[in-house]
């Protein structure tokens, strides 16, 4: 049983892990936007596999679901010379490089010396006490609503300060555009817009 | 963690007020008929000034209290911050109409936005928590980036905008990384948490993984007050956006995210000490350095401004490397100080206006003007001499209780270089005050700018209260040395 789930986990994160450098290499935008969603659905099966259903199943409906296709949709409407972004980026190899190596060595240092705790296997296999007896998604509204709910509401001011600014600089107010206002079409009356007029036979309009 | 107690809502209530009023001037703007730019401006200067009473009437010296499940604290040194940000934002707003109705710079998204950036600035400063203060960052850095391309027919403003974005963007990743290796490495977000933590494990080792992210967490912070190794995108910024949008970037968000540096600095990793001091006094040197001197050639006011900023940010970053008490209290008065004459000079900049709708621009701009403006020219001049550090206006004293607190703490090299550095920068600022009173006007056609005053009775009020503590410090500095000892107090050193 632990080896299917240690087998499951290898081949998850291997995929998450392929796919997340295939998001970087692919020579084609369209393939990376395909390969960021196949590595969402992995790191959706980690969760899974973490029993954290809840999130696996928000991370499935909002990154799979609306981000990636987002994503996709911007990618085939712009369009992206990536061979170009490539050949201005290689200016920046070596100091990028540099500092990359910086990065990595400062990881390997902090995985060298890696220590785990001597009670780590018990707390990975017992839920924590508080919570015990909740469902995943009970336990993460308790936490989010009752006790981060100012950081919850903090972060609603943020999107819509997102949304603010997204409207302020896309917005064009443009002159003689005919827009449907539906409200006003629906309440029109017969007696606004039709008008019955006796013409006279044989005299014409 | 599963009991709920009702949270003090008392301590959030300034928040609480700017949150209502920023709400309600976005529906104004959105639903009111022909609602004026003018009047959304005062709705939102009478909030500011609203929170700002409410905050000054509740406070109680001496008092602390930590609420929302320990995610908000309040005490002294959390006090004078957020007075410091609400002043500030408060001077802009009232400084900014005449100048933004000259550039046409009109969008009713202004006001709702400065509001937000003040909230997220407050926020900032209460949190106790990292994720609080990741949603007061986020909220201020959002608002910011937004104002800074509202202006969105123009081309440099937008270039600016979109840096200050993809920065400030990179700027959160570094900060996010940062806390969740603390997370890790602690097991909680919480500063008071994490501060117990680190003194149980300190007496044994401590993991490499928490230096990691005390360095992260610099290096986000270091962007957000524009120190050295992240310092590139101040000028474009301050450069590109119109007048009133840099005046406030250059004001109270440097305060704010000043006041946290020093407040995670001295809080949570205060026993870290030995492994940050080092860095800080990096940062400082080259923050100094680099203002002082990449300022000397430049012919633009704002980019020079910004380079100033990055200077003097090193000055009070001296102050924070310092350790102590005497370093914090400081790292205050420098940055009251520098609040105080960076709003008087962009309420001057944004007084003079040429002919055309524009500001003044370059240097040249401004020669000769004590002969058309005397009064301004002369404030403007108490200011640069104040950032030159010249005895005996306020900006002297600053540099000089910084100095004082880096010596007591045994940083004679970064004293000498801070003097040093500071008479370099003294060039550039006695330059603008040469231009403006030994330059001739030139006669050439082009010329076109400082020849108009715009002035109002708000930005009269704003650049004399500003003038009068310049000029009158050195005269009567216990109120201010006071309100920063004591805040200096509250903190854990």
């Amino acid at each position: 049983m632990i080896d299917t789930t240690a087998i499951l986990f290898y081949v998850f994160s291997g995929i998450l892990l392929g796919s997340a450098m295939m998001v970087v290499t692919a020579r084609n935008t369209v393939h990376s936007v395909l390969f960021l969603i196949l590595a969402f659905f992995n790191a959706a099966g980690l969760f899974v596999l973490a029993q954290a259903e809840f999130l696996a199943m928000i991370l499935v409906i909002v990154y799979v679901g609306a981000v990636a296709v987002l994503f996709l949709f911007v990618v085939m409407m712009l369009d992206v010379q990536l061979s170009q972004l490539r050949r201005s980026a290689k200016g920046y190899t070596l100091i990028g490089s540099l500092v990359g190596s910086v990065l990595a060595i400062e990881l390997i240092f902090l995985m060298l010396n890696w220590k785990i705790s001597s009670n780590a296997p018990d707390l990975t296999t017992t839920p924590l006490s508080l919570y015990q007896g909740m469902s995943n998604t009970e336990a993460l509204g308790n936490l989010l609503y009752t006790h981060y709910a100012l950081a919850f509401q903090g972060a609603g001011l943020i999107l819509l300060i997102a949304m603010i600014g997204a409207i302020a600089l896309t917005l064009r107010h443009r002159e003689g555009v005919r827009k449907q206002i539906v409200g006003d079409q629906l309440s029109r009356q017969a007696k606004e817009s039709l008008r019955l007029v006796d013409i006279p036979s044989r005299s014409g309009t | 963690m599963l009991g709920f107690y009702m949270p003090d809502f008392r301590l959030i209530l300034p928040e609480g007020i700017l949150v209502v009023a920023a709400l309600f001037l976005v529906m104004e703007g959105v639903f009111r008929k022909n609602v004026t730019f003018r009047s959304l401006v005062h709705h939102a200067l009478l909030a500011l000034i609203a929170a700002l009473i409410v905050l000054i009437f509740m406070h109680q010296p001496g008092y602390k209290e930590v609420t929302f499940e320990g995610q908000i604290l309040q005490n002294d040194f959390i006090y004078l911050a957020e007075l410091l940000v609400l002043i500030g934002a408060t001077a802009v707003m009232a400084m900014s109409l005449p100048s933004m109705i000259k550039e046409n710079f009109v969008s009713f998204e202004y006001p709702p936005l400065i509001l937000f950036a003040t909230v997220g600035m407050l926020l900032m400063v209460v949190a106790n928590d990292f994720m609080t203060l990741f949603i007061g960052l986020e909220m201020q850095g959002l608002s910011l980036y937004c104002l800074a391309a509202l202006k969105r027919d123009q081309i440099k403003t937008s270039e600016a905008a979109l840096k200050y974005f993809v920065l400030g963007g990179l700027a959160t990743a570094l900060y996010l990384y940062g806390v969740s290796l603390i997370y890790g490495f602690t097991g909680s977000t919480n500063f008071e948490t994490i501060s117990s933590v680190i003194r149980i494990e300190s007496m044994e080792e401590l993991s490499i993984g928490l230096f990691l992210g005390v360095v992260f967490i610099m290096a986000s912070l270091s962007f957000k007050v524009s120190a050295v190794p992240f310092h590139m995108w101040t000028p474009d910024v301050y450069q590109g956006c119109p007048s009133s949008v840099t005046a406030f970037i250059a004001a109270a968000p440097k305060v704010a995210a000043m006041v946290v540096f020093l407040r995670i600095m001295a809080g949570p990793f205060l026993l870290l000490y030995g492994e940050w001091q080092s860095l800080i006094v990096l940062i400082s040197l080259a923050s100094m350095i680099l203002g002082a001197f990449a300022a000397l050639r430049q012919n633009d006011l704002k980019r020079l401004l910004a380079y100033s900023a990055i200077g003097q940010m090193g000055y009070v970053l001296m102050g924070i490397a310092a350790g102590n008490d005497e370093g914090a209290q400081a790292v205050f008065v420098y940055l009251l100080i520098y609040m105080v004459m960076i709003i008087g000079i962009f309420g001057c900049l944004m007084c003079l206006r040429g002919k055309n709708t524009e500001g003044i621009q370059n240097i040249e701009d401004l020669s000769g003007i004590s002969t058309l403006h005397p009064k301004i020219s002369f404030i403007l001049a108490i200011f640069m001499f104040s950032m030159a550090g010249i005895p005996p206006f306020a900006g002297f004293f600053a540099k000089l209780y910084v100095f004082k607190a880096a010596i007591s703490a045994g940083f004679f090299g970064l004293a000498v270089v801070g003097v040093l550095t500071s008479v370099v920068a003294s060039y550039y600022y006695l330059k603008i005050v040469k231009v403006m009173y030994f330059d001739e006007i030139p006669a050439a056609p082009s010329f076109s700018y400082g020849q108009a005053l715009v002035l109002s009775a708000e930005i009269k009020i704003v650049l004399n209260i500003c003038a009068a503590i310049i000029l009158l410090f050195f005269a009567f500095p216990n109120p201010v040395l006071q309100m920063a000892q004591q805040a200096a107090l509250a903190l854990p050193i």
